[in-house]
């Protein structure tokens, strides 16, 4: 359940940024999330509705953009989608994959009022 | 209030040192401070403002994770978190290690659970500086929480800092403590595929050591399997094996760690 801190990260970035604007409240959050993040949407939103309470984000729309796994081979270079971390290349086999896309974990956007 | 942080001292989670003159407690709110209320009567745009924030969520934590990597590096310090499932044998291997080398290094111990001191008083009947921390509903340790571990233990230079998190293969993954390396441990009762299913673990570490291999004899655990879907995970993954009850292997660890400790540069 890392995923309650990773909430109350998220909190704490929106409303330090609102006071920082001088904002009244928070109208939306987008958020990236990446499929390899290591974050559990389920495990997430439960979180999210219990954390959220009494703060600038009660209320506000919440968007979350999910970005999939992308590698590449260190080897051959292949670039392929990766439904999981740690997979073999799918061309040559071989596991020393650099992981370029799936991993965000972050606050992109905030819409102040 | 903490001067360092800003944290509030009233939080769930709480810090015990033993090993010391004194001892105090020193509960705190690891950064989560909610400003609840709005101040009004200032003037302020009733418009609409988006913000490009674009960052990172757990930006907090490695920053600080950073800077206690930047005290531990400036004195010295070897910090390794040891990370586990619960019951794979992280502080009888710590209880071993520390009675073994106590008089070839000073050492310092953090341990993280939910509750209790139970695995500190162990620690600390080795005559270790230990201290404890409780997470309450917390599942992992997080740079915030060591760095006030060492403000109260005050490590001196030249130490071994072993920090023994919370006892689970899949959140302490996702939190730098500021650590120089990650060591993971498994031990030969538990599955020998666990390293393609809690990958991330075994990702980021860069030792693992497999405990209990006196108990090889009686269970269906695989040497070669495990290091095979390990190596999967993490090709660098370097493998010690020991025993703790029978002593087997620790030897290397201990090579391993003599090692690790870097000679201080002389002017």
């Amino acid at each position: 359940m890392h995923e309650l801190s990773i909430v109350m990260s998220i909190i704490k970035i929106a409303e330090d940024e609102a006071i920082k604007n001088n904002a009244c409240g928070i109208e939306e959050i987008e958020l990236d999330i990446g499929e390899l993040s290591g974050v559990e949407m389920t495990a997430f939103d439960f979180a999210w509705e219990q954390a959220i309470k009494s703060t600038l984000l009660e209320g506000s729309k919440r968007s979350i953009n999910r970005i999939a796994g992308e590698g590449r081979c260190t080897d051959c270079h292949t670039v392929f989608v990766m439904r999981q971390l740690y997979e073999p290349c799918p061309a040559c086999g071989q596991y020393l994959i650099k992981t370029e896309k799936g991993k965000e974990l972050r606050v992109k956007s905030l819409v102040l009022t | 209030m903490c001067a360092t942080c800003g944290c509030d001292a009233n939080g769930s989670e709480s810090i015990k040192h033993f090993g010391e003159e004194h001892h105090h407690d020193h509960g705190h709110h690891h950064g989560h401070d909610h400003h609840h209320d709005h101040e009004h009567g200032h003037s302020h745009s009733h418009g609409k403002t988006i913000v490009e924030v674009e960052k990172d969520v757990l930006h907090e934590n490695n920053l600080l994770a950073q800077r206690n990597r930047g005290y531990f590096d400036a004195k010295n310090i070897l910090a390794l978190n040891l990370v586990s499932s619960p019951g794979s044998g992280k502080t009888s291997l710590l209880e071993k290690t520390l009675s073994d080398l106590k008089d070839q290094f000073p050492f310092y111990v953090i341990e993280g659970d939910q509750q209790t001191s139970r695995d500190a008083d162990r620690i600390h009947a080795t005559g270790t500086k230990v201290a404890q921390i409780n997470t309450g509903k917390g599942c992992h340790l997080d740079a915030h929480m060591i760095l006030h571990a060492i403000q109260g233990m005050k490590p001196q230079e030249n130490a071994i800092l072993f920090i023994e998190n919370v006892g689970n293969l899949v959140c302490p993954a996702m939190f730098d403590l500021g650590e120089r390396e990650r060591v993971v441990i498994i031990s030969t009762t538990e599955g020998d595929d666990k390293p393609i299913k809690y990958p991330d673990m075994f990702h980021t570490s860069t030792l693992c050591i497999i405990n209990k291999i006196d108990l090889l004899p009686y269970v269906p655990f695989s040497m070669d399997k495990v290091k095979e879907y390990a190596k999967q995970v993490n090709p660098k993954l370097e493998f010690i094996e020991v025993s703790c009850t029978s002593g087997e292997g620790l030897n290397k660890w201990y090579q391993w760690l003599k090692q690790k400790v870097q000679v201080p540069e002389t002017v």
